[in-house]
């Protein structure tokens, strides 16, 4: 994950991409195996729709033959078919839930595996896009958000429009000129609604965004907490936090207090009709005498208004549904957009799936994070490698080490030149394959929750006990595990807090140890480590693994000394390669950097460490000079203060 | 999550869903929502008391507009339309009116619909305003053991997922469930108007039918429990895999982790399932159980009115007539309606409420304890050295004050109780501070003694074995040893991010315990081996160490930590954005921030743990030069591995298996050639 932006207004630019397009084609291929429960479901639910307005009929003649025909077997007879469209209608609603319930939730469940699937995929460059907190919600939140929109929409989308051409149906039948009344709804509730959407719409786009903020500010706070407590930077994090919850607060009122008209909408249509439909009955029952024969009847009336209250009840569905979808919207283009990002990392039509050996070749590479950076982070770099030899890297820091050999596995991509493993470009292999043969500790050395023998099994899944014993105690590991009381099965927590640094490393030297690679690669990766245990990791590398090559990144000139080659690092260039004899002889660089650490110091060393030492003086009373003085001046200010 | 959690999940039952909670240790138990939720949430909604009462008010209002609708029509036609069929010059007058007055009977539902709509926006976004707000401030107040026992992912799912649910219990649940109670309650009012034995009837076949949405109800609220939980689950896992995304890559571990993955989503989808199957049920369940009571009703009736059944009402006694039958036909499905709008709201709530117990459960974590009273003040230092005067202003000297009723004997009689030999280290640690005459002052000097510290964080199994030693005033101190010795636990319980078990720690001869923890951790500036960087400018970072730094304070501690000139070719330099912990920058180069961060902190005294092991020895070397000017006469511990970063220390320990088994100068040490000796010249290892 690199992070450095090149400035605010360029990162943001790059996050608000314009919204994917066909949002809904791309998140329906995650529906698969679930499609026929999403199409069971509606058809369940027309059938309980269908039987819903069947029912009232049945109701009428009840109550018509038997309560008022005083006629006991009708009521049995009705009362019967009653019961049984109850029964088809419970067990056509139960299908229905249980099949919604099945295709929201797998739905789901497919969208958060794709999702982690593709983010799996993703470069650092991508990663950055989104930043840490925002896939989380993502692949959470957002996720959740569309579940209950498919969710209200596969039952109560379907059902809803059901009821209304239905129930606008046999209005019609009964009076078409009445029915139109419903109609002329319609355009009124499109505007509003269309227009309630397009304000909305934008501020949900924001909402989310604020949420990712907010997933950050925790997701850092909990990361950097012993920084937090030990700063007393409690109450600034509070702060921090309270402002983005702020903002959600603003942002989510203004959006929900628009939505809020949406209810009101409806009744408003649904009671101006009614009122309308009352008025207009009246004026053509009373011209028609109430008499079936020439028009409209009391009883058509009341029929019309059962109809119109279905309408308002089918509306007042659709009403929620769109709010929801409203909502769900801003989610779903957001799903969509980590599940059509592309890798920036790509891989070509026939990929090389077999590293011949370990060589390396740097071919005048050329590296930067962003286009955007000014300067190369690595410079025309120019490196050939052999399989099998050991390489030391030594430099200062961000001299570039880190850098050079992040692209061997292709962490990130050269940006000009071309690197090639085993004689082929890096580019040109399959990612896993490449990756299987290069093994790499990194300089943050991170576990996972899990137990030790879990997260070194990361290195070979199929590894025996013994393996895992013998990858342990090449790297130095398997002394302090024998320690735990747990042994192999002691329970690492997240990112290996409990165990201390230097066991850390060596726990990832024998995780990468057990993939066997063609090349190993160790980023600083035993500065927690002491010396001797450092130089016995060295010695078992050079008798059980000669034929790897191995490259070391380190601080300590020991560490490398023996290497076949060293190569000497500044500022994104190779200063200088050679053996240790070689550059002791021709670089000064180096001989002053192994100087400085074994103390043999001679006259001229010591007097440029002297030198640095007075320039550091300097520069630090300038400094405490400065403090005080600023603090001096705010004191007396407040002292002078209260002295008046 | 146990490792059992990494097994792939085969298709799983109910029962096994609910119940293999008890794989998860560090999963709640708990299958339900906590007792007690429900009435805490209300806390939170409560401190909107006039809108809530406005709230409740309208909603009545416009249930009653809606409930009006229905009545209406009847009347309409009986009292208004019928009475003109017929005529040859009917009047419209008594209809407009009628119809007016129903207009605006409508008018003041429609408002009042949009009134509680618009009003509950404020309750309910601010309520989980003030609950995100809460929950993060306790955050702040837990201790390190909390962090370093539970998924950060989980915690974070509380304050976006968790809150989620509350958002739509309030916004919806709750109004919808008044509103049905409303409905209700008219209804059953006007079943009591009409027959009371009747009433009676349909009230037992409600308790019946609540009994079977009880069980309803229940199953799916305990399946949201566990949706919510199982959502917490998955969003800890992605934050574990995002953050470990490099190692993931560089194992080839993507399908492993996506194994992973898709146990725990099918865990989530399995939890899903059940609680959204059992809560869409709800509502068919009830819906055709009211046409089973309708139908035994029209048998009722037809009974009834077959053999004139004696009926009374409120309204008086007599026989059941046709419309009386009619009417309460109609009136019982409004009353078992709403029965199911609430039920199925309940599966919402009972979600919510799930949620809100998570978070309750983080705002109820035990906090930091802090007994402590001492409090840490900047003082003007008289000419002798010892006379002491309080002072806002940062001179170079603090001193620990103490509260007016502590007479500065606590810490000796805490000694005392604990062993004579930690009697005298206090004794003596008294004796040498520099203590104003009426007692209430003592000089920051960073006089640091440890008495026989034992401590483990598990406190059956001791990291540490009776720790005793010095730090002297201005001294700087090493802790060297193998790794896993217990160094950094050392710096943990200085600063008491642990306390600890036996033993006791004396700063300026005061028991770090009576100091208040703030101002303990004032007093000490840490930097750590693990570099954690926020999100913000360069700039930004180093202010961290005191938040009112200018930039020209900035860029000093920068340039005297040797961060400068890299910060300077960073594209943006000062100004650069750091994001993702700053992982675009190495290593070193994060260390060096986190030093400039502590140095613009200018603090007392400095632990300095593991914090240039990925800083190259050269650049070392003038970081600590910069360092050792700043902190000089202050005291300074620093913890390595490198033997080159301790090297000049006053006086270096030397830890194994939390033991000190030597102590002296580099010289010293080197001159006894004892395992110090063995260590430097590489012939040794402490493991």
């Amino acid at each position: 994950m690199s992070a450095i932006t090149v400035d605010a207004p360029a990162a943001t630019a790059a996050k608000t991409k314009l919204p994917p397009k066909h949002t809904i084609r791309t998140l329906l291929k995650s529906l698969r195996e679930y499609k026929t429960a999403s199409l069971l479901s509606p058809l369940f639910v027309v059938v309980e729709g269908v039987i819903e307005i069947v029912i009232p009929s049945v109701i009428a003649v009840l109550i018509d033959k038997g309560i008022t025909g005083r006629s006991m077997h009708d009521i049995w007879e009705y009362g019967g078919i009653l019961i049984v469209c109850a029964a088809v209608s419970l067990g056509a609603g139960f299908l229905s839930g249980r099949f919604a319930a099945v295709a929201s939730s797998g739905f789901a469940k497919n969208l958060r595996h794709d999702e982690f699937k593709k983010v799996q995929d993703f470069s650092f460059t991508n990663i950055d896009r989104f930043s840490t907190g925002s896939i989380i919600t993502r692949l959470t939140t957002d996720v959740t958000n569309v579940q209950n929109a498919y969710q209200m929409l596969i039952r109560v989308g379907m059902r809803a429009p059901v009821m209304l051409i239905v129930s606008w149906i046999f209005a019609y039948r009964i009076s078409p000129q009445i029915s139109l009344v419903f109609l002329a709804c319609i355009p009124v509730l499109g505007v509003g609604l269309i227009g309630m959407a397009a304000a909305v719409h934008p501020i949900f786009e924001r909402v989310f965004h604020t949420y990712d903020e907010l997933n950050n500010i925790v997701d850092e706070d909990l990361q950097g907490i012993r920084v937090v407590k030990s700063f007393n930077r409690e109450d600034h994090e509070d702060r921090k936090f309270s402002k983005v919850s702020m903002l959600i607060y603003r942002q989510f009122c203004k959006a929900e207090k628009m939505l809020s008209i949406n209810s009101p909408l409806f009744s408003l249509c649904m009671y101006t009709s009614l009122i309308t439909i009352a008025w207009i009955g009246a004026r053509q029952i009373v011209a028609s005498g109430n008499n079936a024969a020439v028009g409209l009847t009391t009883g058509d009336l009341t029929a019309l208004v059962t109809y119109a209250m279905q309408i308002m009840m089918a509306m007042m569905m659709l009403s929620m549904i769109f709010v929801m979808v409203i909502i769900s919207r801003a989610s779903a283009e957001r799903i969509c957009s980590v599940l059509t990002e592309e890798s920036t990392i790509r891989e070509v039509a026939t990929p090389v799936k077999d590293v011949k050996d370990g060589s390396i070749d740097f071919d005048h590479v050329s590296f930067r994070y962003s286009v955007n950076s000014e300067k190369p982070v690595l410079d025309d770099i120019d490196l050939h490698i052999r399989s099998g030899q050991t390489v030391g890297i030594i430099g200062g820091t961000g001299s570039a080490k880190s850098s050079l050999v992040q692209l061997i596995p292709r962490l990130y991509d050269v940006t000009e030149g071309s690197l090639k493993v085993g004689g082929t470009d890096v580019r040109d292999y399959d990612l896993v394959s490449l990756r299987d043969q290069v093994a790499m500790v990194l300089q943050k050395n991170i576990l996972f929750s899990g137990t030790i023998a879990e997260n070194l099994r990361w290195g070979n899944p199929d590894a025996t006990d013994e393996e895992i014993r013998h990858a342990c105690q090449l790297a130095q590991a398997d002394g302090f595990i024998q320690e735990f009381p747990d042994k192999y099965d002691t329970w690492i927590e997240q990112g290996g807090t409990n165990v201390s640094g230097g066991q850390r490393q060596r726990l990832c030297i024998a995780r990468a140890l057990l993939k066997k690679p063609k090349i190993l690669i160790l980023d600083d990766s035993t500065s927690a480590v002491d010396t001797k245990t450092d130089k016995l990791i060295r010695e078992a590398f050079h008798h059980e693994i000669p034929d790897t090559t191995k490259i070391i990144i380190a601080q300590r000139v020991a560490s490398v000394e023996e290497s076949d080659m060293i190569i000497v690092m500044h500022e994104g260039r190779v200063l200088d390669k050679g053996t240790h004899d070689e550059l002791m002889a021709s670089c000064e660089e180096y001989r002053s950097i192994y100087e400085s650490q074994t103390q043999q110091h001679s006259a001229q060393d010591l007097d440029k460490e002297s030198q640095d030492w007075h320039e550091e003086e300097a520069e630090a009373a300038a400094f405490k000079q400065q403090y005080m003085h600023d603090e001096a001046a705010a004191g007396t200010k407040t002292e002078g203060g209260d002295a008046r | 999550m146990s490792s059992a959690a990494t097994a792939p999940v085969a298709m799983v039952t109910d029962e096994d869903t609910l119940n293999d909670d008890a794989r998860k240790p560090g999963t709640d138990p708990a299958r339900k929502a906590n007792p007690g939720t429900l009435k805490r949430l209300f806390g939170y909604i409560m401190k909107y008391k006039v809108r809530i009462v406005i709230i409740v008010v309208s909603i009545i209002l416009a249930a009653v507009a809606q409930a009006g609708s229905a009545l209406f029509l009847q009347t309409l036609i009986d009292r208004y339309i019928l009475p003109l069929v017929g005529k040859s010059n009917p009047v419209w007058a008594p209809l407009v009116q009628a119809l007016v007055l129903m207009g605006c009977l409508y008018a003041v539902g429609t408002f009042a619909q949009w009134l509680f709509n618009f009003l509950l926006v404020d309750v309910e976004q601010g309520v989980m305003k003030t609950i995100r707000d809460d929950m993060f401030a306790h955050q702040q107040t837990l201790p390190i053991a909390y962090f370093d026992t539970h998924e950060h992912g989980n915690v974070m799912s509380r304050y976006t997922n968790d809150t989620d649910t509350l958002r739509q219990a309030i916004s919806q649940s709750f109004p919808q469930m008044l509103s049905s109670g409303v409905t209700a309650l008219a209804a059953l009012i006007a079943m009591l108007y009409l027959s009371v034995p009747y009433t009676l009837f349909v009230l037992v076949f409600s308790a019946l039918l609540v009994l079977i949405l009880r069980v309803l109800v229940s199953r799916s609220g305990r399946y949201f429990v566990k949706q919510q939980q199982e959502l917490g689950d998955v969003n800890a896992f992605v934050e574990e895999a995002v953050n470990g995304q490099k190692v993931v890559k560089v194992f080839n571990h993507e399908d492993a982790m996506q194994a992973d993955f898709d146990a725990r989503n099918d865990r989530l989808y399995d939890a899903s399932t059940a609680a959204n199957t059992y809560g869409n049920v709800t509502m068919p369940v009830v819906g055709n159980l009211g046409y089973l009571l309708y139908v035994l009703s029209a048998v009722f009736g037809g009974l009834a009115i077959l053999g004139n059944w004696g009926n009374f009402g409120l309204t008086g006694v007599g026989v059941y007539s046709l419309g009386t039958i009619i009417s309460l036909l109609t009136l019982s499905r409004s009353f078992t309606n709403p029965i199911g709008q609430v039920s199925q709201q309940f599966t919402m709530v009972m979600m919510a409420l799930a949620g809100a117990s998570r978070i309750f459960e983080l705002m109820d974590a035990q906090p930091e304890t802090d007994e402590g009273t001492v409090t840490l003040v900047n003082v003007e230092l008289g000419s002798d050295g010892r006379t002491m005067t309080e002072t806002d202003r940062v001179t170079g000297h603090w001193a620990w004050k103490r509260e007016a009723s502590d007479d500065g004997t606590r810490s000796r009689e805490a000694a005392r109780k604990l062993s004579p030999k930690a009697l005298e280290v206090a004794q003596k640690a008294h004796e040498q501070a520099v203590t104003s005459s009426n007692g209430r002052l003592t000089l920051l000097r960073g006089d640091v003694r440890f008495t026989d510290v034992t401590f483990g964080y598990d406190p059956a199994k001791p990291v540490l074995h009776d720790i005793t030693w010095f730090a002297k005033p201005g001294q700087k101190i090493a802790l060297v040893g193998a790794t896993g010795a217990g160094k950094t636990t050392i710096t943990n319980l200085i600063n008491r991010f642990y306390d600890v078990q036996e033993g006791m720690i004396l700063y300026d001869g005061i028991n770090v315990k009576g100091i208040r923890k703030p101002d303990l951790r004032r007093s000490l500036g840490i930097v750590l081996q693990d570099v954690n960087l926020f999100t913000g400018t360069v700039m930004d970072n180093i202010r961290y160490g005191k938040l009112d730094a200018t930039d020209e304070e900035c860029i000093a501690a920068a340039k005297l930590t040797n961060a400068d000139s890299f910060i300077r070719m960073l594209p943006e330099g000062y100004n650069t954005v750091l994001e993702g912990d700053g992982s675009g920058l190495s290593q070193g180069q994060r260390q060096l921030i986190s030093i400039a961060r502590a140095a613009v902190a200018n603090p007392p005294a400095l632990i300095l743990d593991e914090a240039t092991s990925s800083i190259d020895t050269r650049t070392e070397a003038v970081v600590q030069a910069g360092m050792d000017n700043l902190m000089q006469g202050r005291t300074v511990f620093v913890i390595a591995h490198r033997l080159s970063t301790v090297r000049n220390s006053d006086v270096i320990m030397v830890l194994d298996h939390g033991r000190i088994i030597e102590r002296g100068s580099h010289d010293e040490l080197i001159a006894e050639k004892g395992e110090y000796y063995q260590l430097y010249t590489g012939s040794l290892e402490l493991e």
